[in-house]
């Protein structure tokens, strides 16, 4: 094997699980350590830098971060890393984060830019480019900002207050807002001469079941998220007594949920497949079992029973999951009776597809597969240069955190393009590295590892809430107990650096190792030495970092990433100094930096 | 700050017969210096009596005084253990398995506590076979007290302070071979390879194991000049061959070429496999490995490896005919076994 690059800044990245598996990169250890000080407000600042909603995702981020966490993989449960955003978020001084915004130039740079659609993608654009001198208009057709943030997610998830105040962060920047504008031709906004254009309206449109009945119950039959819409924003107050959403997804635990709080008495989510394949996240499925939902597994509909011009039922048929040799899955009847479920209202939760029927198809705009407009997926620019796609508009329904991550890619390709620059070039990472020793024992951030299991996230009382749509379920960590989650992080942007010349091979570093991630051995490939390593190397998801050979003995030293504690105590049983921990900052260069 | 050990290990660990991983035969965090060769030895311990399958609790752990007879404390948390005064592991061992002798005896020692203080102990154990394994950490100086030479220093060699040692070392494995100990080797701290299987087959072996075991002082004796240093013994080692150990129960998996190695069965079945390195020693002579031993010093080389071996050699037990359970597992009966045997006994002495 060669020996590492570590000069490479992806490598050390890697090591940062959490900010790796974050689609927008948000430094993780950074953030959890300025809580852990009490430091909120940079707290927040640290995260609302890379994700720009830290008060949002903070209760609402699908967090890949966290099935990434080290953590999980030396004992039961990753950190509690989302729920601490959420900390920062609420222990922030207001005053003092409004002070740190970002100062918007009073003269302007004379480019103009369109954003259409006004949800995380486009804010995220926004907010790079206002601090830029951009002039910038937004369009959506909603009564005001915030996108599927505020029409879907319903408040009791996500209160209102708090995703006001991060979106007028933003739009106070002095962004030229059109509310209740659905834009109905592209062609009209590329007459009005913007610079560029950026497409950021999501998947706008609920997938429908097409089975008899579905046009005679018409009245009681809703599509999951236009119901969702009209709730929030007022339209609807009241649902009918039995209530059946169908699909099993995170759609279908907002609807049943919020089903139960419009005055349900019974809410029953009906699935498809066997209920481990729901698609939900499993903290949505026990969120909406704690409520007393109950789930059905492997139901598929057969049709809508209307009695009297009213839908009184719905027919299932029974089946179960066969899956064929490459793991495809069919569901196969059992070949029952049909099961009746008696109901007053459905709501179809199945899917959201993109839709661009406002998008001419003459404007040099290449649509491919599934009539998804071609976007460059590093770029996000499409076939016509000025128009740029993201969020979940680019590459169909994803999350708040990706549609951010892809703001801030956009708003680079938008300043390289409005530059006349390549957008092919993207900036290379902000990347430091900096030892953190501070005395034999002793570094600048808490090298300990503490044993404490996750702690749960208190929760308000069911009965209180399902009588309050606006009530916020999740009650979020107090300081005390967000310290001692944050204790739990293994600081893993706390780097573990080898230098070749001043190791002596005398073991201290393998034999203190309370994980045997050292050895020091022979070089050979890579599936060979992972089969000589102290402890087993099975996890190829992680890198061995490797020497070079100009050791004294001719060996190579070989560190297996996967489940360093960067604890530090290889660094501090070196009598050389050959290991040393030091602290990785990673950023995503973002636009005009 | 950390002086306490993080709880996590690895998740896949291997597990031994008992169903133990490694974590159940450490010991606490080491207070040595970074780097000192005795780390590594107690790590070397830890993972023979790891891969033997002994449970914790059938060993006992016993030294002297020095950095090398504190580490018994950095291994083995849940054994027995008694560290002694000055020199004077051996008379302790030598009590303790007589009182039990289905323990394990882990001896470990300095070249301090063994090669000055102790030497005279040393010797007695060594003649009366005593069934142990007798480990010195030897790094030529007096580590505890900062680094004075020691009796195992060479001469010329020179520790930090500067001065060269002027008398002739004290070869522990040559005395050890001429009070007839049953098990000779030496190794080195900085090499694993060789060591672990040497403990395993010291730790198996039915009488006085002896092993000298090379093993840096970072502190007083690392430096140029030094012949204990890390640089200095990789640049001189030799060995006598390869050594591996295979446990009586375990099925042979590899296809040993005959003529190559050398076995050695012991008591209890298990096989001690040597690849020589060098043809002309022969293991089951003593006289054999003390010439090898004068050579190759001749030659500015350090011999380790295994240097000699008798497995069927008679212990202390057996030697007195002491009483063949723990004298603990004695019963009032067995102590006490009545005016009949009594009378028994005194007749045979009419
Ligand atoms: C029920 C539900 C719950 C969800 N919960 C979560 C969650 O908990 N966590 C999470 O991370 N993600 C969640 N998501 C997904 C998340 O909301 C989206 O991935 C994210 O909002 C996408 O952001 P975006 O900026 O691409 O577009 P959107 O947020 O969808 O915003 C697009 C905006 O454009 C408007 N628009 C569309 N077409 C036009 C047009 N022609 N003219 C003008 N305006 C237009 C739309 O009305 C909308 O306001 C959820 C989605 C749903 C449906
Ligand atoms: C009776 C007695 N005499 C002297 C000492 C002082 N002393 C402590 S350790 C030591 C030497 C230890 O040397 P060694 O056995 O080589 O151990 P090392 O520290 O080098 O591992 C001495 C002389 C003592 N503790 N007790
Ligand atoms: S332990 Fe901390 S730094 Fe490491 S992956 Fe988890 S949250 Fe990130
Ligand atoms: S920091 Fe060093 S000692 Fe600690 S787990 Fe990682 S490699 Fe092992
Ligand atoms: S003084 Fe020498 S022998 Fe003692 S702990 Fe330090 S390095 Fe080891
Ligand atoms: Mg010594």
């Amino acid at each position: 094997m060669k020996p590492t690059d570590i000069k490479d800044p992806e490598y050390f990245h890697k090591v940062v699980d959490c900010q790796y598996a974050c689609p927008a990169h948000t430094p993780v250890p950074e953030y959890i350590r300025l809580i852990a000080m009490g430091r909120y407000s940079d707290a927040y600042m640290v995260n609302w830098e890379s994700n720009v909603f830290p008060g949002v995702l903070g209760r609402t981020c699908d967090r890949p971060c966290e099935p990434a966490c080290r953590r999980g993989r030396v004992e039961d449960e990753p950190v509690a890393i989302c729920r601490l955003k959420r900390v920062a978020a609420d222990n922030k001084d207001d005053t003092e984060i409004s002070a740190r915004m970002p100062d918007i130039p009073a003269r302007k740079n004379g480019k103009k830019v369109a954003l259409i659609g006004g949800g995380p993608a486009s804010l995220t654009v926004a907010r790079d480019l206002m601090p830029l001198g951009y002039s910038i208009d937004l369009y959506d057709d909603q009564p005001t900002g915030g996108g599927f943030m505020r029409s879907q997610i319903p408040s009791f998830r996500l209160p209102e207050t708090v995703l006001n105040q991060e979106v007028n962060y933003i739009l106070d920047m002095g962004v030229v807002t059109q509310f209740n504008t659905y834009v109905d031709s592209l062609q009209s906004i590329l007459d009005k001469n913007y610079d560029a254009v950026f497409v950021g309206t999501g998947a706008p449109r609920g997938r429908d079941l097409d089975i008899p009945g579905r046009r005679q119950g018409e009245a009681n039959i809703h599509i999951g998220i236009d119901w969702l819409s009209s709730v929030a924003f007022e339209h609807t107050e009241k649902i009918g007594k039995k209530v059946i959403v169908l699909g099993g997804g995170n759609t279908a635990m907002d609807c049943c949920r919020t089903s139960m709080r419009l005055g349900a008495d019974s809410v029953s989510v009906i699935v498809r497949s066997p209920r481990a394949e729901m698609k939900a996240s499993p903290w949505e499925i026990e969120d909406a079992e704690r409520e007393g939902i109950p789930m059905f597994e492997n139901h598929v509909p057969l049709e809508f029973v209307v009695k009297d011009d009213k839908l009184v039922a719905m027919k299932f048929d029974r089946v179960k999951a066969v899956y064929d040799d490459s793991g495809k899955r069919s569901l196969v009847s059992l070949g029952k009776e049909p099961v009746l479920i008696e109901c007053d209202d459905v709501c179809i939760a199945i899917g959201q597809d993109n839709s661009f029927p406002w998008i001419e198809r003459d404007l040099g705009l290449d649509f491919g597969k599934w009539d998804m407009p071609m976007v460059n997926s590093v770029t996000f620019q499409s076939t016509n240069p000025k128009v740029f796609f993201g969020g979940d508009a680019a590459f169909g329904p994803e999350n708040i955190i990706t549609a951010v991550a892809h703001g801030h890619q956009v708003a680079v390709s938008i300043d390289l393009f409005i530059n006349g620059e390549d957008v092919n070039k993207r900036p290379a990472p902000g990347v430091t590295l900096v030892s953190q020793k501070m005395g034999i024992h002793e570094w600048s951030y808490d090298s300990d590892v503490v044993n404490d299991v996750r702690y749960a996230v208190p929760h308000a009382e069911v009965q209180l809430s399902l009588k309050d749509r606006l009530m916020e379920v999740e009650l979020g960590f107090d300081q005390d107990t967000g310290f001692a989650e944050a204790q739990r992080c293994l600081n893993c942007d706390a780097q573990t650096l080898f230098v070749e010349a001043k190791c002596i091979e005398c073991d201290a570093c393998v034999d203190i190792c309370p994980t045997d991630c050292i050895t020091f051995t022979t070089n050979g490939t890579q599936d060979d030495l992972r089969t000589r390593l102290s402890a087993p190397a099975n996890n190829l998801a992680q890198d061995l970092y490797l020497s070079n050979d100009s050791l004294p003995t001719g060996r190579v030293m070989i560190k297996d990433e996967d489940v360093c504690l960067h604890c530090g105590l290889c660094a501090e049983r070196c009598p050389t100094a050959a290991w040393d921990m030091q602290k990785f900052l990673y950023h995503v260069t973002k636009a005009g930096q | 700050m950390s002086y306490i050990k993080p709880a996590f290990r690895h998740p896949d660990l291997p597990v031994n017969d008992l169903g133990y991983t490694k974590k159940n035969y450490e010991g606490a965090i080491s207070t040595l210096c970074a780097g000192c060769g005795h780390d590594s030895i107690s790590a070397a311990i830890v993972q023979a009596i790891f891969e033997l399958s002994i449970a914790p609790h059938q060993v006992a752990k016993l030294s002297g005084i020095g950095c090398s007879s504190k580490t018994p404390t950095y291994f083995l948390g849940d054994s027995h253990g008694f560290n002694s005064v000055h020199g004077r592991m051996p008379s302790v061992a030598t009590g303790a398995n007589m009182a039990n002798r289905d323990m394990i005896y882990v001896g470990v020692s300095g070249d301090g506590d063994t090669a000055s203080i102790g030497m005279g102990q040393f010797t007695h154990a060594v003649r009366r076979n005593v069934n142990m394994m007798y480990v010195v950490e030897n790094n030529g100086c007096y580590g505890l007290t900062k680094g004075q030479d020691s009796a195992t220093s060479d001469v010329g060699s020179m520790s930090k302070k500067g001065e060269p040692n002027p008398f002739e070392a004290i070869d522990l494995v040559s005395v050890a071979l001429q009070l007839g100990a049953t098990f000779v080797a030496r190794s080195f701290s900085g090499d694993k390879e060789q060591l672990i299987p040497l403990i395993k087959a010291a730790i198996s072996h039915q009488g006085f194991a002896f092993i000298d075991i090379i093993s840096p002082c970072v502190t007083f004796n690392n430096n140029p000049g030094s012949t204990k240093g890390y640089e200095y013994v990789r640049d001189h080692l030799a060995a006598t061959g390869t050594v591996d150990f295979v446990p009586m129960k375990e099925e042979l998996t590899t296809s040993y070429q005959s003529g190559t190695a050398e076995e050695v069965t012991l008591h209890d079945g298990s096989v001690v496999h040597l690849y020589k390195g060098d043809e002309s020693l022969d293991i089951h002579n003593r006289r054999s490995a003390l010439k090898l031993i004068k050579d190759y010093k001749a030659q500015d080389k350090i011999l380790t490896g295994l240097l000699y071996m008798d497995a069927d050699s008679q212990d202390l037990h057996e030697t007195i005919g002491t009483s063949n359970k723990p004298l603990r597992s004695l019963t009032e009966q067995d102590l006490c076994p009545g005016n009949k045997v009594l009378q028994n006994i005194n007749d045979s002495l009419r």
